[in-house]
């Protein structure tokens, strides 16, 4: 890949304009994409704070520092921050929108005023989200399942209305980055020269736009319900409350895959820029985001198995869940391809995608497991179904998003992360997060409920561990948030393409001027031409 | 992109006149019990005043058949959902389930 460039570092994105409107105002995909980095941390720290207060309850049985109706509230916040507000606009939103045009050769997104207004969305939707807790919170968890969620405190209504909302930031950014791929790719750059992040924002983006009306028509639905009196979930009003699962989970299952996606997309740009080889099985990484989006359609009645769902149905749903390994495996073992005679750089980078390998690969199996019906009815709803969720997304995606902020840091802010210091977060997050969650797994099997506020004396000794790496992981986290700042203020200054990557953002300067590229970049090879 | 197509007034009256029309046909309709094809017929003459609007007043039928192929994708995602919630719920009577 080559680009025309002439290196003036005096001029950037950053001092491009000054002030604080300047940022609120600004239609840069660059600095929308900072916007959206500073909200996804405030978020992730809120959220990650609630975590610490589950696990620190759960230390012991019985009450360890709040009440049991309290804990309902903490577990609520924590999954609805997690989801809403950090994890699926943390990889596209932040990430994409930062790197996107950059990949693509392009100087800004398809359409940048509406790439503001979905920033936005998400902060007006977050601020409708946190009303709630001025009504005694909401305490139906992140899947506001009917009928509870309908007979319980007004603070649900305010949630529901708020991730309805934030649902509108992620369909535009998903309709942006869309239109930008198509539209506004740079000279020679063919759909098979497209970096593969931006293979993994484009099918997240088809998920984006498809998927997500659906969340907003659900919980449009639940709110009528509630406020209106109509009769669609709730049974005493006439209605199905499995309904609302299949609405619910029909937008919630492809949005796993929003979140796991992009995720793979970093992942491959780090394994074939640490390793210093040409990406194995280009195509196939390709098209098995594809297969991936598309498959994610078909299999949402995978989380109803025990709801009440017909056995037909759940028989039909756990044959489609089986094929979603079929892509994921592909991506897997091309990947280890890749390392396979690489010159391998244990950056800290790589190493957050080397755990992701590791980590999304548990929560992957056990995904299996949790895809046969029969053992479903032991698993669900229990511990392990809680350590098969955070494998995959705090192991797989926290992990990829941890990876890509430490590569792409130095083209954002010019300087360089402390590799030392950034190797000692991804040690402690590892650990705390094996050591936090690998319990889970067996408390799980142990028959432990999840979303309890008690269990039996049985299970303490392991809630007890599990609690210790919560608090690693977070010391984890609490590191690299010091990391960062400290680099972004005295970092050591970074050259253009620090790690010698390929790809066409590593060919301006660090960080890039506010049009990107001085002079157009021509593209004339594959992105990742090493050897 | 196509190029761009100025429709006839009077296509635009006619479609209004046949919207108007089956809005009638939607309340006449309406007094009559035919069990379980009541969704089925309004949902019939609803799909017909849908398509009505998006091929003239939206211009589908005369703009690039992409914009036609991402309309169908979205129908045949719609498709998907109602599917299997169905498949669910008609198979739920037929294994005597009591939900």
């Amino acid at each position: 890949m080559s680009a025309t460039t002439t290196h003036d570092s005096s001029k950037n994105y950053i001092n491009h304009e000054s002030g604080i409107l300047s940022w609120l105002t600004t239609l840069d995909h660059k600095r929308i994409g900072l916007l959206y980095m500073w909200t996804v941390l405030t978020f992730f720290a809120i959220g990650g704070f609630y975590a610490m207060l589950i696990r620190t309850e759960l230390f012991t049985a019985g009450k360890t520092i709040v009440d049991a109706g309290t804990y309902n509230q903490f577990m609520t916040f924590h999954g609805a921050i997690m989801v809403f507000m950090v994890i699926i606009p943390g990889v596209p939103a932040f990430l994409g929108n930062f790197v996107l045009p950059l990949q693509l050769g392009a100087k800004d997104v398809a359409f940048p005023r509406v790439n503001l207004l979905s920033w936005y969305c998400l902060i007006v939707g977050a601020a409708i989200a946190l009303c709630s807790l001025f009504y005694n919170g909401a305490d139906t968890g992140w899947t506001f399942y009917t009928p509870y969620s309908i007979d319980t405190d007004n603070g649900t209504v305010w949630l529901v209305l708020g991730a309805f909302v934030m649902g509108f930031s992620s369909i535009l950014t998903g309709l942006n980055f869309i239109a930008t791929v198509h539209k506004l790719r740079a000279p020679g750059m063919t759909f098979f020269r497209m970096p593969l992040f931006v293979w993994g924002l484009y099918s997240t983006a088809v998920l984006q736009v498809l998927a997500t009306p659906v969340l907003g028509i659900t919980l449009l639905l639940l709110a009528a319900e509630r406020i209106l009196g109509i009769g669609i979930f709730d049974p005493d009003l006439g209605g199905d409350p499995v309904l609302f699962q299949h609405f619910f989970w029909f937008y919630s299952h492809p949005a796993v895959y929003i979140m796991i996606l992009p995720a793979m997309g970093i992942v491959s740009e780090l394994i074939t820029a640490f390793s210093r080889k040409t990406i194995f099985g280009y195509k196939a990484i390709a098209f098995s985001s594809i297969g991936i989006a598309a498959v994610s359609f078909f299999v949402w009645g995978h989380h109803m198995f025990v709801s009440g769902q017909s056995e037909v149905a759940g028989i039909v749903f756990s044959f489609i869940t089986m094929l979603v390994g079929v892509p994921t495996a592909i991506k897997t073992f091309n990947w280890v391809a890749t390392m396979f005679q690489g010159s391998v750089r244990f950056d800290a980078p790589l190493l957050f995608a080397m755990g992701f390998l590791f980590l999304f690969t548990i929560g992957g199996v056990t995904g299996i497991f949790l895809a046969v019906t029969a053992m479903d009815v032991h698993f669900h709803d229990t511990y392990f179904v809680v350590a098969h969720f955070h494998y995959v997304m705090v192991g797989g995606t926290l992990m990829a998003i941890m990876g890509g902020l430490y590569y792409w840091f130095p083209k954002m802010f010019g300087r360089m992360v402390s590799d030392f210091w950034a190797r000692i977060t991804f040690l402690l997050i590892f650990i705390g997060f094996n050591v936090t969650f690998f319990p889970q797994f067996i408390l799980g099997a142990m028959g432990m409920p999840r979303r309890y506020y008690d269990y039996l004396p049985a299970y303490e000794s392991l809630n007890k561990i599990s609690t210790i790496g919560a608090w690693t992981i977070g010391t984890g986290f609490l590191i690299a948030l010091g990391v960062i700042i400290y680099a972004m203020k005295k970092g050591e200054k970074a050259s253009d393409n620090p790690w010698g990557a390929k790809t066409l953002e590593w060919q301006t300067s660090s960080p890039p001027p506010h049009e990107n590229f001085i002079n157009d970049p021509v593209v004339t090879a594959g992105p990742y031409e090493y050897r | 992109m196509g190029a761009h197509h100025i429709i006839p007034a009077k296509t635009f009256l006619n479609v209004l006149i046949a919207l108007l029309f089956l809005t009638f046909v939607t309340v006449w309709v309406a007094q009559f019990d035919f069990g379980v094809m009541n969704a089925f017929i309004a949902m019939a003459v609803a799909s017909i005043k849908g398509a009505l609007v998006l091929m003239y007043f939206m211009h589908l039928k005369y703009d690039d058949k992409s914009y036609l192929v991402i309309f169908f994708t979205g129908i045949f995602f719609l498709f998907v959902f109602f599917f299997f919630s169905q498949l669910d719920i008609v198979t739920r009577i037929f294994e005597g389930n009591t939900l």
